[in-house]
């Protein structure tokens, strides 16, 4: 039997579509990544406020301290327990100055987990007193939904 | 004259768009993986040098120098706010009570004086310490705008924790 010769054509799609759209995509989630993650935690969870709004001015000289629900502190790649940060906030003191900051006008910025105990928070800066730094920043996050969240009664028979 | 053109059958040069968008569809799983919604901070400034300055006396400060205290149970939960003599009994209350204190109105220096010195329960949560700094650091009025209350805020010497 004879088999009739068929003539082959490429069947070429369409990619310039699929193309715009991965392109609008990559676009979209470049201008939207975090640059900033540096600055978070896993382990903390902020407090939310209101009132908290991002600064207009940038921080020029600070230093980020983040203190976990445990007490465990995390200032820059130091992980340790709050009470034994001394040293390394005298070591963070010290290369301020050399690099001939002052450190009185850096800011320890403070984003403790939510749940944390306030006394905890006051003892750290105490230990931020202590090593030669007093300006502080209390870091919170931004209530977008209602700033009357812990605007709340205090239960009764408190 | 004539021009002579190579392609005259016409070919079509065909670009091979395999490895672009092998790489494209890498980067956008990249920037997929990556992604993380986060949402804005601010922060609460408080200068508290080691050694307190000294207090100006009463009759020279504008408004007394104030003393918040919040307790807190053994669960860290705000049960009581003492705001000098009174005891507002929220947050928003305390707001309340502080404008009234120093004032709303924007005029330059008339709230710059104010100092508040806020102390709490060891045991007491990070979230009820923020809530009365927001309480005590300002309000929004009706069109949403920020109205500053007290800027001078400091936290009083921590106590041992509650055995």
């Amino acid at each position: 039997m004879r088999i009739a010769k068929k003539d082959f054509e490429i069947l070429e799609g369409d990619l310039t579509p699929m193309i715009d759209m991965t392109f609008q995509l990559i676009a979209f989630f470049m201008v939207l990544i975090n640059f900033t993650q540096s600055e978070s935690n896993d382990k903390v969870q902020l407090p939310d406020s209101e009132l908290a709004k991002p600064p207009e001015t940038v921080l020029e000289n600070y230093r980020i301290i983040h203190l976990a629900e445990d007490g465990t502190a995390v200032l820059g790649t130091v992980e340790e327990h709050y009470k034994g940060l001394g040293g390394t906030l005298d070591r963070h003191y010290n290369e301020i100055r050399y690099s001939g900051e002052e450190p009185t006008d850096t800011t320890i910025v403070i984003r403790a987990h939510k749940n944390a105990k306030g006394g905890i928070v006051q003892e750290l800066i105490q230990l931020c007193q202590e090593a030669g730094f007093e300006s502080f920043a209390l870091r919170a996050e931004e209530n977008v939904n209602n700033g009357l969240k812990y605007i709340s009664p205090i239960p009764a028979g408190g | 004259m004539e021009i002579r053109n190579a392609n005259k059958a016409g070919q079509k040069i065909e670009l091979q768009m395999t490895p672009m968008i092998d790489i494209v569809f890498q980067l956008l799983v990249f920037f997929i993986m990556t992604f993380k919604i986060v949402s804005m901070e601010g922060d609460f400034n408080i200068r508290m040098p080691a050694a307190a300055p000294q207090a100006a006396p009463p009759e020279q400060m504008e408004f007394p120098p104030m003393k918040l205290y919040l307790s807190a149970d053994a669960d860290g939960t705000l049960t009581g706010i003492q705001l000098n003599e009174s005891q507002p009994t929220s947050f928003q209350a305390l707001n309340q009570e502080i404008q009234k204190l120093v004032g709303t109105d924007s005029g330059p220096g008339a709230r710059e004086s104010a100092e508040i010195e806020i102390g709490f329960d060891y045991d007491l949560r990070y979230e009820f310490v923020i809530g009365a700094v927001t309480a005590v650091s300002g309000t929004k009025d009706t069109r949403g705008e920020l109205v500053k209350l007290i800027e001078k805020i400091r936290f009083n010497t921590p106590e041992a924790p509650a055995e």
